[in-house]
């Protein structure tokens, strides 16, 4: 089958969506599949081979932290060549809404269209204010695939219509395989993720460590992620800053080495999540989770039988939970094997398989994609005039 | 004069070109209910034909083979107005037959059960897929179609005004070992 995939962000900024377009197309490569992926890129960023660049993005403040999107006349030109050059099956837009390629992709295709939707915002007013304009390119949408089920709701609520549920992919085995190191081990807290970034959760923690530390005092925590270390630890107290590492930017090797070799992982995000992918991959690595009680976090942790959870931004809860669980092996090994069990559903080759369905169910009645050809200004002055 | 005649001109023409552009709209969104339909009763008909297959292999026992091959029967040579309801019962008829992990497991021990049960989860895992798509490009086309631009301009044409499929699709759980969604 030959797939197009728009990624919507730009591809030097590492980010879920990215990270989890590159997984998908690697995986259906691997399956035999003609893959493309349209993603915005600096000129001299290295791509890997399956991905086509549709020019440099421009940061623009977007869904509570700074996107890089493409808009205008170059990209939407840069859109069709790829559609045409392409003569793809199918395509594959993620998050459709923003105002990005995938918007650009959906006004000039025509032809089986799957979308994903990944964010799960709450209704905002430029939402509304752009139903009219969105509708039109949204409709032409044959299949539409949410992350969760909370982000199939807010689908639902703001744009009508259904969706399949079809989880993020993680490469479970890869996690699973990842050798423990020694530095790491021993009464340790794992974070990962930007430090600058509120919803991230990170000042939360940083509350709850006092805490901690007071009940446990050999405990260590280690902050995976960019930002400004100087400012995470300033509300602490000087001397219990020794007990925080940073290990800053980790390859993806290190963080699932890290992941493995922590006691407990710690998920404390305040808010705009849709789906939780670093949880899955905590599961995978088998460390035990600790999640604020997020809808989607519930959801991932199912509804914390696979993971503990606790009251959203209480830092106090947070400590209690942290202390329960370092004091306690049997539960952390517990939770270990519920976790593995449970993350099996979330392994590449079962959301592979349910994506790939998709795009044979969209194809199966359907003509294959095109540069979606409506007759110009130009030639309706020309029909008008005659 | 002149000027005004214009301006009613342009304004005409601005009309005129935004009622084209709905048509072609609503134009698409029929093409997107036809291709979703067919998708639709391929995979009902994919169910069906597998269902039968193993009702009649001799896999099953003599009344679970029954029920089945009755329920996948009825369900491929309904008439459009009953196709609905006996969808609907194949899926129950599947779901009471296959409740029991150990049925599964004793069709997936003969040989050629493993493929025959992997069709038939494939199967009962998209029809509700394509269920929902048609469902969801019938939901647009509707909510296009009661527009008053559409109704007073008669843009929808001809064309009957579509209709959802409603139907149990509720896979079997032993067949569908994934998460609830």
């Amino acid at each position: 089958m030959k797939i197009g995939i728009v990624c919507p962000y730009s591809w030097d900024v590492p980010g879920g969506v990215q990270f989890h377009i590159r997984d998908l197309a690697d995986h259906l490569i691997r399956l035999g599949h003609e893959v493309s992926v349209l993603a915005p890129a600096d000129d001299d960023t290295p791509l890997p081979p399956f991905v086509v660049s549709a020019g440099r993005a421009v940061p623009v403040p977007y869904n509570g932290s700074v996107a890089r999107l493409n808009f205008g006349f170059l990209s939407a030109a840069r859109v069709r060549r790829w559609l045409h050059d392409g003569t793809f099956d199918v395509i594959h837009i993620h998050e459709p809404t923003s105002p990005s390629l995938g918007l650009l992709t959906c006004w000039a295709a025509q032809g089986p269209i799957v979308a994903t939707f990944h964010t799960s915002n709450p209704r905002s007013r430029a939402m509304i204010a752009a139903y009219p304009i969105l509708q039109p390119a949204l409709e032409k949408i044959s299949a539409r695939i949410a992350v969760s089920e909370y982000a199939r709701r807010t689908l639902v609520e703001h744009l009508g219509g259904d969706a399949v549920v079809i989880p993020n992919g993680v490469d479970v085995a890869f996690f699973e395989s990842a050798e423990p190191n020694p530095e790491w081990q021993g009464g340790t807290i794992g974070f990962i993720g930007r430090i600058d970034e509120p919803r991230k959760g990170l000042p939360v923690l940083m509350k709850a460590l006092p805490a901690i530390l007071a009940e446990r005092p050999g405990t260590r925590l280690l902050v995976a992620g960019r930002g400004d270390e100087e400012e995470a630890v300033a509300q602490l107290p000087k001397e219990m800053r020794s007990s925080v590492e940073f290990l800053g930017m980790v390859s993806d090797k290190d963080k699932a080495r890290l992941l493995r070799s922590v006691d407990v992982y710690v998920a404390p995000n305040t808010g705009g999540e849709s789906f939780g992918i670093i949880l899955v991959e905590a599961m995978s690595a088998g460390a035990p989770v600790l999640a604020s009680d997020l809808d989607a976090f519930a959801q991932v942790l199912d509804l914390g039988a696979a993971g503990e959870l606790f009251a959203n931004e209480d830092a106090a809860a947070l400590a209690t939970a942290a202390v329960r669980l370092l004091g306690d092996p049997e539960r952390r090994e517990e939770l270990r094997k519920r976790g593995s069990a449970h993350v099996r559903r979330f392994d590449w080759s079962t959301v592979g398989a349910d994506i790939l369905a998709v795009y044979e169910t969209v194809t199966d009645g359907a003509a294959s994609v095109a540069a979606d050809e409506r007759p110009g200004l130009r030639s309706r002055f020309g029909l008008a005039r005659n | 004069m002149t000027a005004t005649l214009i301006w009613i001109f342009v304004a005409l023409l601005a009309i005129g070109l935004y009622l084209s552009w709905t048509a072609g709209r609503l134009d698409r969104l029929h093409t997107r209910i036809d291709a979703a339909r067919a998708a639709l009763d391929a995979q009902l008909l994919r169910r069906a034909s597998v269902t039968q297959e193993l009702a009649t292999a001799g896999v099953l026992d003599p009344a679970a083979s029954i029920v089945l091959y009755e329920a996948a029967h009825a369900a491929r040579q309904a008439e459009e107005e009953q196709r609905e309801v006996a969808e609907s019962e194949l899926s129950a008829a599947l779901r009471a037959v296959f409740e029991e992990p150990a049925q599964l497991e004793a069709v997936r021990e003969v040989p050629g059960g493993e493929e025959a049960t992997l069709e038939l989860a494939q199967a009962v895992r998209r029809v509700p897929m394509a269920r929902r798509f048609h469902n969801d490009a019938v939901r647009a086309a509707r909510a296009l179609r009661r527009h008053r631009k559409v109704r007073w301009f008669r843009l929808a044409g001809h064309a009957p005004f579509p209709l959802a499929f409603e139907m149990d699709d509720e896979p079997p759980t032993a067949l569908a070992d994934r998460p609830v969604s």
